[in-house]
């Protein structure tokens, strides 16, 4: 059996392919090379003569705060240059054998050289606030880019499907070689430390230049990775293991606080995740029996409300009463479902726009209510705009979460232990979210998703089955409001409405899973994560960070309306992809691509 | 001796001033295959929706072996009745097996807790919901693209997988609308066989179709319906035969005129798009 494709359905491609610098295949290659190592040594020079820039950029000999950045893109363009000369042992770097990782690797130390240094122009006033040093690395990270350019690659009829041909993944990669269950666990295990370190990086970046020079990095690395096929390989690897790679990822996530000097970092940490199990609750009612909910933070809300209130603090109308924090946090979800069911049941019998009108009205309800519930426009029960503060710490038979302590030589302070608390809830979130996607249950509401009409007709109730996804999604919200009332000390009113600058609200946690990717785990909790980190991080942005989102989310959208991490039904969804789905049982011809005539 | 499977009584379906479906008595016995034909508009898919509770008729009752249905989607499959779509409606964005393994819903009662629990009873039922589903692919003969998305199928194969689905369900009574469209003669040849096929492992069919030849070589009964009343019922001979049928096909001026039929018919066809609007009075525009 022979099989041919064309790489380019464009028929004018037969061109043969070439660079759009014209240089040679080796001196372009060379370029490559070269750029890369001197990029990774221009970090050891000084770029700027003061430490006013943060990160203090002036020693030479060793590398500051962006300059690792730099250093890092440019050892990994090194890297996969070399693995391009066909050197053994490296081969596995580059399986589909193609240009667009080195391009994207080049691009992406060229990014955040040229950011580095005209952010020390721009914060310093004026290019004469560089060192030599900064002049070298803004050349020597765009030779690479310049050698990159020089690569061959099919000539396009516009200049805009030539240039994609430079940052394009080749629709078929060869299989992989059969490699040994110790080396794929050996892989998921140096990728979990690869991607505990990347993340905890991020979050402990200290200001906002520092964080967009590791967004580009890594916005460029993953990029690179994707189209070398090698994060198809992974999730292969994933997919052969799962449950070793689940248990990595938890090793991992409770790795994070030990790796932490400062408290801060393990308070964001907290918050994500907070923020990132309530967008995987939200995900089973969007993402599988897709049911736009537009007041999903209300339940957050109604579980935090519930847990401050038995907490035992003072404020609280009941100050008598302390639960224990596995009856608070039963308590919390419940009433979470209570209010899910009664939201639910008059409209989920209906079809289409209703339910994300009545879910908008719930949330502003809820946060409207909570506010005039303070003894005066309403009965007194919470508070109104003051809320409820100083809720207590949680105590475990005696460990109390808010006292530092210390394990195995390691200090966990107060937002580390509640850290650890959320692990333990998003891995039970997960594992809801798994186990009820594939099943009877998990079915009926991708059938329902799909077509409501046919899904009743082939014996589904509706409605019954929207409300299990509906309660199910409302009290895993709850039981993460119950702990993130501890976590913040108080709970207000304030931010649990619709729209606004900063998570959790309505409008992010919908935004998290789409972005994401519906229907995923992962997705959410990516998408969950960066929605967190970007208004943390880039102070700066402040009242404009809400312009920013938009406009990346429709950017996004444009570009990959599946979100970023794809579910294999929506990806085919939005991409005419034919049969591609067919599982690749079959070994996939490592032959290249059809000869184009007249080569 | 033959038992009614189904028996509609006086159903009828007005959709504001038009009646879809007038004073319709239908039976099915077991072991029947029963056509059901009429031109264009002539309400046999409405009268179809109000067999299988996706309309609720006007006026009249549906029963299956005796027992009066609710006029509700679910509990009508739930009691024995499967369908298809004249529209093809599958599960697009599903795998060919998980569309076959949503037609066994009824079939199988794990809920949510048992999901979350998987216990023994959870991962033995689910083991045997696929092993059945499987079954029922090679009966169709599409076992081989089991983990194809539906979407993907080519068209007969998806009518195909469609009729698998509704088989799921264990029903007593098929209702087929027009199974054989935009098939070739070869599929119309083996989509034959397959209702015979259906029928010989005990389940009653009733069929919409337009392809003369496939319903008179298929069924032992058929009924005429035009303009929403039933014209005609009788074996394949005495329906041939009938002048009233001749007419009726060949077209009379005042109902076969293509003009004169089609005007009625999308205005009523816009009067359901408005009524659709409101909520809870009309489930959805139902081919
Ligand atoms: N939901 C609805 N609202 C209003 N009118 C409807 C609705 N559904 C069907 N009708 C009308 O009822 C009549 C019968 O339609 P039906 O679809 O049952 O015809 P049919 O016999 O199945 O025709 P075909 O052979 O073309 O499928 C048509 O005039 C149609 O416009
Ligand atoms: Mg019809």
């Amino acid at each position: 059996m022979i099989s041919v494709t064309e790489t380019t359905k464009n028929p004018s491609a037969a061109i043969a392919p070439r660079g759009l610098i014209p240089l040679p295949v080796s001196a372009a290659r060379a370029l490559l090379l070269v750029g890369g190592i001197a990029t990774a040594a221009s970090a050891f020079l000084s770029w700027t003569w003061t430490s006013e820039f943060p990160g203090d950029l002036t020693v030479t000999g060793y590398p500051g705060g962006l300059q690792w950045l730099t250093f890092t893109a440019g050892v990994l363009t090194a890297l996969f240059t070399i693995a391009s000369y066909g050197v053994r042992g490296l081969g596995w770097l580059l399986p589909a054998r193609n240009n667009a990782p080195l391009v994207l690797l080049a691009l992406g130390g060229f990014g955040t050289t040229w950011y580095t240094v005209i952010a020390i122009a721009t914060k310093l006033d004026g290019l004469a606030n560089l060192e030599p040093g900064g002049w070298v690395a803004a050349v020597a990270s765009l030779l690479p880019v310049l050698g990159a350019l020089a690569l061959p690659e099919p000539v396009g009829e516009t200049t805009k499907d030539t240039l994609k041909a430079y940052v394009a993944k080749p629709d078929r990669i060869s299989a992989p070689a059969p490699t040994a269950p110790w080396i794929q666990r050996a892989a998921i295990t140096v990728v979990s430390i690869i991607g505990l370190g990347v993340f905890t990086y991020g979050i402990d970046t200290e200001y906002g230049e520092l964080f967009v020079g590791y967004l580009i990095v890594v916005v460029f690395a993953l990029w690179a990775m994707h189209t070398a096929g090698l994060l198809d390989r992974f999730s292969h690897i994933v997919a052969a293991n799962r449950s070793f790679a689940l248990a990595m990822g938890f090793v991992a996530a409770i790795a994070f606080p030990f790796t932490q000097t400062d408290d801060h970092y393990a308070n964001i940490g907290v918050n994500i995740l907070i923020f990132g199990t309530v967008a995987l609750g939200l995900n089973i009612v969007v993402g599988l029996a897709g049911l736009l909910d537009l007041g999903y933070v209300a339940f957050l809300g109604v579980g935090a409300y519930t847990a401050a209130l038995v907490s035992g603090s003072e404020f609280s109308k009941f100050s008598g009463v302390q639960f224990p924090f596995w009856a608070a946090a039963i308590a919390g979800a419940a009433a979470s479902l209570i209010f899910g069911v009664l939201i639910g049941a008059p409209t989920l019998r209906l079809r289409g726009d209703y339910l994300a009108i009545v879910t908008l009205g719930f949330g502003e309800i809820f946060r409207i209510a909570v506010n005039n519930m303070d003894g005066q426009s309403g009965p007194d029960i919470t508070n109104g705009p003051n809320g409820i503060p100083s809720i207590p710490d949680l105590s475990f038979f005696g460990f109390n979460f808010g006292n530092p302590h210390d394990i195995a030589g390691f200090t966990l302070g107060r937002f580390a232990n509640y850290y650890l608390l959320m692990v333990l809830i998003m891995a039970l979130v997960v594992l809801v979210y798994t186990r009820a996607a594939d099943s009877r249950i998990g079915r009926s509401w991708i059938a329902i998703r799909e077509d409501e009409t046919a899904a009743t007709a082939m014996g589904i109730n509706g409605f019954r089955v929207k409300l299990i996804a509906f309660a199910l999604g409302a009290s895993l919200a709850g039981l993460a409001g119950t702990v993130s009332a501890h976590v913040t000390y108080s709970v207000v009113p304030n931010p649990y409405q619709f729209a606004g600058s900063t998570p959790p609200n309505s409008a992010f946690l919908l935004a998290a899973v789409v972005l994401g990717g519906m229907g995923t785990v992962a997705g959410p909790l990516l998408g969950a994560a960066l929605l967190y980190l970007l208004p943390e991080k880039l102070v700066f942005l402040q009242d404009k960070s809400l312009l920013a989102f938009g406009i990346a989310l429709i950017l996004l959208m444009r570009f990959r309306p599946e979100g970023i991490i794809a579910n294999r039904r929506r990806q085919l969804e939005f991409h005419e992809t034919g049969q591609l789905d067919v599982p690749d049982t079959e070994t996939l011809s490592d032959e290249p691509a059809v000869t184009k005539a007249g080569a | 001796m033959t038992t009614p499977v189904l028996e509609a009584r006086d159903v009828t379906m007005r959709f504001g001033g038009l009646t879809a479906v007038r004073s319709v008595d239908f039976t099915v016995n077991s072991g029947e295959i029963v056509g059901l034909i009429g031109p264009n508009g002539a309400g046999k898919t409405t009268f179809f929706n109000c067999l299988t509770g996706l309309y609720v008729p006007t006026e009249g009752t549906v029963s299956y072996k005796g027992t009066v249905l609710p006029p509700k989607p679910h509990l009508v499959t739930k009691a024995g009745i499967a369908r298809t779509f004249q529209n093809i409606r599958l599960f697009a964005n599903m795998t060919v097996l998980e569309n076959v393994l949503v037609g066994r819903h009824t079939r199988t009662k794990e809920g949510l807790w048992s999901a979350l629990l998987r216990g023994p009873g959870f991962k033995k039922a689910e083991r045997a919901s696929e092993e059945r589903a499987m079954e029922l692919l090679e009966f169709i003969g599409l076992a081989h693209k089991r983990d194809h998305l539906a979407r993907n199928l080519p068209y007969g194969e998806q009518r195909k997988l469609e009729i698998a689905r509704a088989l799921a369900s264990e029903p007593g009574l098929l209702l087929l609308d027009e199974p054989t469209a935009g098939m070739n003669p070869q599929e119309t040849r083996t989509t034959e066989e397959l209702v015979f096929a259906i029928r010989d492992k005990g389940v009653a069919v009733l069929v919409i179709e337009h392809d003369m030849r496939f319903i008179f070589n298929l069924c032992d009964r058929v009924a005429v319906l035009v303009q929403g009343e039933k014209l005609v019922e009788g074996t394949s001979e005495v329906v041939q035969a009938d002048e009233r049928v001749i007419a009726a096909y060949l077209g009379e001026p005042f109902e076969g005129d293509p003009g004169a039929a089609e005007a009625p018919e999308s205005a009523a066809a816009e009067a359901g798009a408005v009524a659709d609007s409101t909520p809870g009075t009309t489930k959805g525009d139902v081919q």
